[in-house]
């Protein structure tokens, strides 16, 4: 054998040998930083509480990923940045007065049974965040409190004795009624409802940041959004028929939900079509809850149930390959 | 006329390392490995013994079938044929020469004239181009003479990849800026054996200098210069054609079935070279880059010279983390830098330790960014997951065997998921099924 000269250690790998700057964690921080706007909103309309239970609920997301890891002996990925993701979006769904413990066990159950027990990042069937708000529908009276917008309203309600409970404008528009508020007013988001979901332009600024930084496409969030309009359109329950269009849009959490809840890449399907589709059954189901539901808002449970036909929907739609037989392109 | 092909991916070019460096000639080494298997087919047999003297250009090694000769590229004495350590990671039969820097022309070696080339006939032509040696010299080194007479009569089109998407290599780039009417003569003789009046170089935007003056060369020739947008992997042969003709190649088969032929712009020179020259092929340019050298240079390097001695004329700024025999999206790394250059090795990229984006126990998002990129228009994730299930038919009907490797998938993944490691090994899952079906 000819004398071999090593003179360095060499990593020798499958190529490609190159990789392009967009990571999981990047991705991850960006969602973060379109998440921004609707938290600073949240915290003018609601008071600090809001910006303490959005830090417990991602404080305890990280803490329940980091803990799993260690007591499965699992390697340690909390670096990526998805679970800071699934606090900020538990909470955001969140009332404003919910007790901290109660963040806590959603955020319990989120982590360790929505998504650690199937795999971790990439193998949960349903969006962690939403199967914790559903978790804590358990204290059905917590979780549909709601009080006034304004700063500082929250530290009078968390003293039992003086609830300064407001009707929301889906429990208005539930009943059929057009909201108290204007459309404009839900558009700006000084109004009652979850941490985050208040505010539309301040989650339309964040869509247009991740467009921007192509985390997301716009596909999910225009089917969605687009079918709700389509619907409430055609089938007003209040007049005019325009503006309760607008309320539907603005009103509740469909901005949070179609922006940042039904495009997480895990529980979205794939391909264009099937994103199309997945898009225009949550809008339909959004729609039906709202309108024939016993509950006010139904985009969290929309998204829910389309979360699972996702497997059924990533066999829609696949390119067809490069060179493929005519007969096979055909189909 | 130019299309656009579906997918692709814009990795950072990095071509400014080397792309103002003109070719230099790269002192002769003292000693030279020259493999025998430096293509696709039977590796040949070495003619030589220990202790022969050779001379420069002297066919070294041949053999039948699908293969092409192989040659000295200095003069002097034959230290050894033995086992050596070859780019694609295996050792194989090579013929270790010591240089006597002497430069004795092989006897045999006779220029021909424009008037003498032009009375010869295809066959005698595709002869000439084997005797030559010449083989792909894009990277996968397949038989020239095979390529083309095997195109005779069925081929309409013929384009020259000049792309050279592969970040950081800049060797065909300089060849054409400065050799373009070789370039040019070499396409002519391929045209002239498929019975062309016409022929194409695709050649992409980034590369205006190299466009201008392959243009300038191929006025009254019959030769068109595509410019085509940059994008990777435009080299890629099926992208390079759709690109070129708007044809798809179909999935098995190859570029002759919709009426093309692809031939690489150094392996224009080395058609040029065997034809006119009598020259066979023993030399080509190699970049030599990376984000680490001191110094990045197109050479042009002899067959046979090693890696170390590559590494020591350009210098490196620190321990390479990884050294590519090619650029980074498709190079195959090395573990031992005694490995030399063979006729396909365009370029040889260090890469520094900021290179290192490995992650332990990367988990798919689901993101899709990776059927957006392919451009064979797969679905990667999908494959990934019948590659994990193990299942060899799944497998297959997900089209894990159309999978052009080009890395395009696995460099925009996010988790960074080995995803082309995994359809390299799926292919030989599905091989092995194949051929234990047969039995």
């Amino acid at each position: 054998m000819a004398q071999m000269k090593y003179y360095y250690e060499l990593t020798v790998s499958s190529s490609p040998h190159a990789h392009s700057p967009v990571t999981t964690k990047t991705i991850m921080r960006d969602v973060l930083i379109a998440l921004l706007p609707a938290l600073l909103f949240s915290v003018y309309n609601f008071g600090f509480r809001a910006l303490t239970v959005t830090t417990v609920a991602v404080a305890s997301c990280y803490g329940f990923e980091k803990l799993w890891n260690i007591l499965m002996k699992k390697h340690d990925k909390t670096y990526d940045l998805s679970a800071c993701v699934t606090g900020v979006l538990l909470a955001f769904v969140c009332p404003v007065t919910v007790a901290y413990w109660q963040i806590v066990l959603g955020a319990a159950f989120a982590i360790l049974l929505v998504k650690m027990l199937f795999g971790g990042l990439g193998r949960n069937v349903v969006n962690p965040a939403l199967a914790g708000r559903a978790f804590m529908m358990s204290w059905p009276v917590a979780m549909s409190t709601w009080i006034k917008a304004g700063f500082g309203n929250a530290a009078a309600v968390i003293s039992p004795v003086d609830i300064a409970t407001a009707a929301t404008p889906l429990a208005n528009m539930h009943q059929g009624m057009m909201p108290a508020e204007s459309w404009l007013q839900l558009f700006i988001g000084n109004v009652g409802g979850c941490i985050g979901e208040t505010s539309a332009i301040a989650l339309l600024i964040g869509l247009a940041y991740l467009l921007f930084r192509k985390v997301i496409k716009i596909t999910i969030p225009a089917a969605y959004i687009g079918t709700v309009a389509v619907l409430t359109l055609l089938f007003p329950m209040g007049n005019p028929g325009f503006e309760w269009m607008l309320c539907h849009l603005f009103g509740g959490g469909l901005m949070l939900g179609a922006i940042f809840m039904a495009t997480d890449y895990v529980t979205s399907p794939l391909t264009m079509w099937g994103q199309i589709i997945y898009g225009i059954g949550c809008g339909a189901l959004t729609v039906m809850i709202r309108y024939f539901g016993g509950y006010n808002e139904g985009v969290s449970y929309a998204i829910l149930i389309m979360n699972c036909c996702v497997v059924l929907l990533d066999r829609i739609g696949r390119p067809v390959k490069f060179g493929a037989p005519k007969k096979e392109a055909a189909k | 006329m130019a299309f656009s092909f579906f997918g692709g991916v814009h990795p950072k070019e990095n071509k400014h390392y080397a792309e103002e460096r003109s070719v230099q000639t790269f002192p002769e080494p003292d000693l030279l490995v020259i493999p025998m298997s430096q293509h696709i087919g039977a590796p040949c047999k070495p003619l030589v013994k220990k202790n022969d003297i050779v001379t420069r250009g002297q066919k070294i090694g041949d053999n039948q079938g699908l293969c092409v000769p192989v040659h000295a590229s200095v003069s002097g004495k034959v230290k050894a044929v033995e086992m050596r350590p070859h780019t694609n990671g295996s050792t194989v039969m090579s013929v270790v020469i010591e240089n006597d820097h002497q430069d004795t022309l092989c006897p045999d070696i006779k220029p021909r004239t424009k008037e003498e080339v032009d009375a010869l006939t295809p066959a005698e032509l595709c002869d000439i181009i084997r005797e030559g040696g010449v083989v792909g010299m894009g990277g996968a080194a397949f038989p020239t003479h095979v390529k083309l007479s095997g195109a005779i009569g069925k081929a309409d089109t013929i384009i020259v990849n000049a792309g050279e998407c592969e970040p950081y290599i800049t060797s065909d780039d300089r060849l054409c800026q400065e050799m373009p009417e070789i370039v040019v003569s070499g396409l002519l003789v391929a045209m002239k054996i498929l019975g062309l009046k016409e022929g194409h170089i695709g050649i992409e935007d980034n590369k205006p200098k190299a466009a201008a003056a392959l243009k300038n060369a191929a006025v009254g020739t019959g030769v068109i210069v595509d410019v085509l947008p940059a994008k990777y992997p435009q080299g890629a042969e099926k992208q390079l054609i759709y690109a070129v003709t708007g044809r798809e190649v179909p999935s098995g088969g190859l570029p002759v079935a919709v009426g093309c032929v692809v031939i690489n712009a150094a392996t224009c020179k080395a058609i040029h070279d065997a034809v006119y020259l009598g020259m066979p092929l023993i030399e080509r340019i190699v970049t030599v880059s990376g984000d680490i050298l001191l110094e990045p240079k197109n050479l042009m390097v002899p067959i046979g010279t090693s890696f170390n001695e590559l590494m020591e004329a350009c210098g490196v700024s620190e321990n390479p983390y990884k050294v590519l025999n090619g650029g980074p999206m498709m190079g195959t790394a090395q573990y031992d830098l005694s490995v030399t250059t063979i006729k396909a090795c365009n370029a040889i990229t260090f890469l520094g330790h900021s290179n290192n984006f490995y992650v332990e126990d990367s988990r798919c998002l689901r993101c899709g960014k990776c059927i957006d990129a392919c451009p064979m228009k797969l679905s990667p994730v999908l494959m990934y997951k019948a590659m994990q299930s193990g299942d060899v038919d799944e497998m297959k009907s997900i089209n894990i065997m159309d999978c052009i490797e080009c890395g395009c998938c696995a460099y925009t993944c996010p988790a960074c998921v080995p995803l082309v490691q995994g359809f390299r090994s799926a292919k030989v899952l599905i091989r092995n099924a194949a051929a234990a079906a047969k039995k």
